[in-house]
């Protein structure tokens, strides 16, 4: 039973109108063990949606699944053709210069054009002709933000891509990310372990637990967002005993 | 590196003056001395010229080999076979490592022969080639080339098969084709191991090209040295083993220059 391959072509009639993802009833077992048990889960356009869930309740199944990276998933998947993902390590291929790993696949006619719109951006414009493997943790990550925004995806996929930063470089990319996101308005699924993070940046914090969305929180605060407004210390109470940590 | 393991290192040894030296220069008291204590005793008469002829006499007698012109041939001769027989080598276990390394049916067609045969010591068919082709120069061409094949394929196969699976992933969330995906992450991240088997394929292909030379040729080399041993010429001898030298050293070093290219995305190209 694979799903996805039937359901893919029709996307792209539906990217105009509609949800930018709608998964019905996703069930993925591996060795009889199923990770996830009939999900439920839509994403309008331009929505910012954060999933949180404790390691190996499936939040990177899902993710690989929108991705198209999983194979055998049984249900209904559909999202649409354009769409990316950064992970939580840069990818970038050490071979070949930034601007080329940010054009890599792209199929336009001024690739370069975009490339160093795009790494500026990011604020990369002056390593265009650098090599990857001389990027520092951040400058490497923000360069794979642009290969993925160079794009124009409709959903954005984001694999805990900040896990590996450092703090500091963490709340820089944080903010990055925010601003990319207004800039370009994709949908946005960023995958972390870190409720404050999901609560900074997403319009919609969901908990995953047994292979289902077990919470779906609207996180309606203005943005910036203040870890010391009255409503973030409340949902994060919520978020992590969902997860089973009790404060 | 090497600046600071001096610095290091001088903390705990006396400063004499040879600290003073480049290292560069202190690198070659060692051997320098060594070549003066071996002409010194072949002076003193301690050792027969057709046991081990005098540095000196063996420096004149390699003069006098490029002087009549019996160098230039031979060596070209010599070379000119190693090019052809890796060539043919190379081109070969490419061909096989890309088939086994990228598609399943390759890999069931090729790997298990490959494997068997790289068991057998490829020096060992040479009675085997004489008999099929002669004593011509198939014979010895065919011998480098199969030396070569082995390291090639070898590698190669488990670069490919090693290329990292999260950058493939990456080429395919990117919209690349599995044509494109190949040519921009698999076979790039291949390069390296494929580089790794041509140096061992180039010390093996010398090392074929002596014992195919020495077993039966008119030209080369190794003729050279064969005919010399016949004349009881030690000194020639010596020359034939100073030039392999050279030409194994030499080769290597290509490779390397040609890694430092190909490979100038590592962030510390490896010193020639």
């Amino acid at each position: 039973m694979n799903m996805l391959r039937e359901v893919l072509p029709e996307m792209q009639a539906r990217e105009s109108a509609g949800p930018a993802v709608e998964v019905r009833g996703l069930t993925r077992e591996f060795g009889g063990n199923a990770v996830l048990r009939g999900l439920d889960l839509s994403i309008q356009p331009g929505e910012f949606v954060a999933l949180l869930g404790r390691s190996g309740s499936g939040k990177s199944t899902l993710l690989r699944t929108l991705a198209g990276l999983d194979a055998a998933p049984a249900g209904t998947v559909q999202v649409p053709e354009k769409r990316t993902v950064v992970f939580q390590e840069p990818r970038l291929l050490p071979w070949k210069r930034v601007w080329r790993n940010v054009t890599l696949g792209l199929r336009v006619t001024d690739p370069k054009t975009r490339a160093e719109a795009a790494l500026a951006e990011v604020g990369l414009g002056h390593r265009l002709n650098a090599w990857p493997l001389t990027l520092s943790g951040g400058e490497a990550q923000r360069a794979a933000l642009a290969r993925a925004l160079v794009r124009e995806p409709a959903l954005l996929l984001l694999d805990e891509p900040f896990a590996a930063l450092d703090a500091l470089t963490r709340i820089k990319m944080q903010a990055l990310v925010t601003d990319l996101w207004r800039a370009h308005s994709p949908a946005v699924l960023l995958v972390t372990h870190d409720v404050d993070e999901a609560l900074m940046l997403a319009d919609r914090a969901l908990v995953l637990e047994n292979g289902k969305i077990a919470l779906d929180v609207q996180v309606t605060m203005e943005r910036p967002r203040q870890p010391d407004q009255a409503q973030f210390g409340e949902q994060r109470r919520l978020l992590l005993a969902a997860l089973g940590v009790h404060g | 590196m090497s600046a600071s393991s001096g610095e290091i290192t001088s903390g705990l040894m006396s400063r004499g003056s040879l600290w003073r030296l480049p290292r560069g220069v202190r690198r070659c008291i060692a051997p320098i001395a060594l070549i003066a204590v071996w002409q010194a005793i072949a002076a003193a008469g301690w050792l027969s010229p057709q046991t081990m002829p005098a540095p000196s006499l063996i420096v004149a007698s390699f003069w006098n080999l490029i002087v009549t012109g019996q160098l230039w041939p031979n060596l070209l001769i010599s070379l000119g076979r190693v090019l052809v027989g890796l060539t043919a080598g190379v081109t070969v276990g490419t061909l096989m490592a890309l088939w086994s390394g990228l598609t399943r049916l390759g890999e069931d067609v090729v790997d298990p022969s490959v494997q068997m045969a790289r068991t057998l010591p490829h020096l060992a068919l040479i009675p085997l080639m004489i008999l099929w082709f002669g004593i011509g120069e198939t014979p010895k061409i065919v011998i480098i080339a199969l030396g070569a094949t082995f390291p090639i394929y070898l590698n190669l196969f488990a670069a490919i098969r090693g290329a990292d699976r999260k950058l493939q992933e990456a080429g395919v969330v990117l919209g690349l084709t599995r044509q494109e995906t190949i040519w921009h992450v698999v076979l790039p991240a291949a390069l390296p191991g494929f580089l790794v088997g041509l140096r061992q394929a180039l010390g093996i292909a010398w090392i074929s090209l002596v014992v195919a030379e020495q077993i039966n040729a008119n030209t080369g080399i190794g003729s050279l040295v064969m005919n010399a041993r016949d004349f009881l010429q030690t000194d020639v001898i010596f020359d034939g083993l100073l030039v392999y030298a050279a030409l194994g050293l030499g080769t290597d070093r290509l490779v390397r220059l040609l890694e430092n290219r190909l490979l100038a995305w590592r962030p510390v190209s490896l010193p020639v």
